[in-house]
């Protein structure tokens, strides 16, 4: 894979896609000791490794890795089944987007098989991939000054969970009461990178 | 219960903005977790010193107009970073050594007279529960404790060795920022990236823990003409992101993990406390070191 030079320290690992950075976070993981990176951060794109000890070293390391190696099945995470209760007030919206009734729109959330591709926007929130290129989803025109916690939202090609009440600007199809970011726990993020995950009838 | 705190410190005034910050909570960012952290580190490791801490210990972090407190207990404090008065029941203290506190003592922290933000470290640290590992208030992300507010008890740590019997000697910071370019320089013009070496920034009012806003010459596109603006991508402390306007913001300790405007180079550590302790208003020269 290729890389480019971030500061005196810093790498960041390009991808073609957001499946290929899943693939790849999950390889550069399992390398975590010979990289000897502080963070190592995916994004939508690329993965970025922080305060790498040796960079020219790490460089290596990443153009050896090739996307071949690194695009294949969803990564063997942890799984993660989180319980929702479809009554979010963009339900409808998102009805009108896909075109296609609200029942339906549940039923795919439902049977699409997720995977955090990356967390961001606030500690815990995670974007979890798999819903099919056709089926993204605009942001609301008006974002929201204060979503709730718990909130089960939809924008672009991602789904996520609000870990803690924020502004937002994604479209809510339902709600869930199981607390996704708890900074005492270990792991403090439940939906953390490489985590499949299901939403299921709470 | 066991008395776990060897005192307390209390909060008489909290000035413009006072927090709890020590070295941060890096190891994180892949969870959407900023650094948060002391934007000075060099001032808060000196200020831990001074007192016999561990240089990780957490000090409060002021902005601009100081802070008066009071400590419960016979103590030692120091204060570092921004030069200001320092007040000990009414009596002039020195800044940058360790100062010995009576308990009840009235400790005044004075206006930064250069630079934003002092630090005042006490012997043993400020001992509230730890998140992720520090005790930094993150204003961005809302983890950790809050700014100090007027009556608030800080719990302190029990000292340990002795302080050290040495003062700090103010250095001038200068005022310039070296920065290293990428990754994403190939998004701006040749011209802009030549006249970035040199390029003259002042310092804006709503500059803050989050970043260090700019106002100059706009740092120009190559591709105004693609509508998209470039997807999420991991940020490091010290990038120099550029939103379409083309003011630079420099990302400092409480910066989003993840940002969406291109990054035109990355400040050196080293100069990372030049932006903590620049004002508004203040002139600061880029020099392209790589």
């Amino acid at each position: 894979m290729q890389a480019r030079r971030v500061g005196r320290d810093g790498l960041l690992v390009e991808c073609a896609s957001v499946t290929e950075v899943a693939g790849a976070y999950a390889a550069l993981r399992a390398r975590e000791a010979d990289l000897r990176a502080i963070d190592i951060v995916p994004a939508a794109r690329t993965v970025l490794l922080d305060g790498l000890a040796d960079r020219d070293a790490a460089l290596e390391l990443v153009v050896a890795l090739t996307p071949a190696r690194v695009d294949g099945p969803a990564p063997d995470g942890a799984e993660v089944e989180v319980p929702v209760r479809y009554d979010g007030p963009d339900l409808e919206e998102v009805a009108r987007q896909w075109q296609v009734t609200s029942a339906e729109v549940t039923r795919i959330h439902r049977e699409t098989e997720y995977v955090v591709a990356f967390c961001g926007f606030a500690p815990g929130f995670a974007y979890c991939t798999g819903l099919p290129a056709h089926l993204g989803v605009q942001r609301r025109q008006d974002p929201r000054p204060r979503v709730p916690a718990g909130a089960v939202a939809l924008a672009g090609e991602f789904t996520s969970v609000y870990p803690s009440s924020s502004p937002g600007g994604w479209q809510l199809i339902g709600s869930t009461a199981l607390p996704v970011w708890r900074p005492e726990a270990d792991p403090p993020a439940l939906l953390a990178p490489g985590t499949r995950v299901r939403f299921v009838d709470a | 219960m066991r008395e776990a705190h060897a005192g307390w410190l209390e909060v008489l005034d909290p000035g413009a903005l006072t927090t709890v910050q020590d070295l941060g909570r890096p190891g994180w960012a892949h969870l959407g977790v900023p650094r948060s952290g002391a934007l000075d580190q060099p001032a808060l490791r000196l200020a831990n010193r001074l007192v016999g801490n561990p240089e990780g210990a957490a000090c409060l972090e002021t902005t601009l107009t100081g802070a008066v407190l009071r400590s419960g207990a016979t103590t030692t404090l120091a204060v570092t970073g921004a030069g200001c008065g320092v007040r000990v029941d009414g009596r002039p203290a020195s800044w940058g050594a360790a100062v010995p506190v009576p308990a009840g003592a009235e400790v005044r922290v004075g206006p930064a007279l250069d630079g934003v933000r002092s630090y005042v470290a006490l012997a043993g640290g400020i001992d509230i529960a730890p998140v992720l590992g520090s005790r930094s208030s993150d204003v961005l992300s809302g983890l950790g404790p809050g700014p100090v507010a007027l009556g608030d008890r800080l719990p302190l740590g029990r000292p340990g060795r002795a302080s050290y019997g040495i003062e700090a000697v103010p250095v001038p910071r200068g005022d310039r920022l070296r920065i290293v370019l990428g990754p994403r320089a190939d998004w701006f013009t040749a011209a802009a990236l030549a006249g970035l070496d040199g390029a003259s920034y002042e310092v804006a009012a709503d500059s803050n823990r989050i970043g260090l806003r700019l106002t100059g010459l706009p740092i120009e596109r190559e591709r105004v003409e693609v509508p998209e603006e470039l997807p999420s991508e991991g940020m490091v402390l010290g990038a120099v992101q550029v939103p379409p306007s083309g003011q630079p913001v420099v990302f400092l300790h409480d910066h989003p993990t993840t940002g969406g405007y291109p990054v035109v180079g990355v400040l050196v550590d080293e100069d990372l406390p030049v932006c903590a302790q620049a004002r508004p208003g203040d002139r600061l020269t880029l020099r392209v070191v790589g």
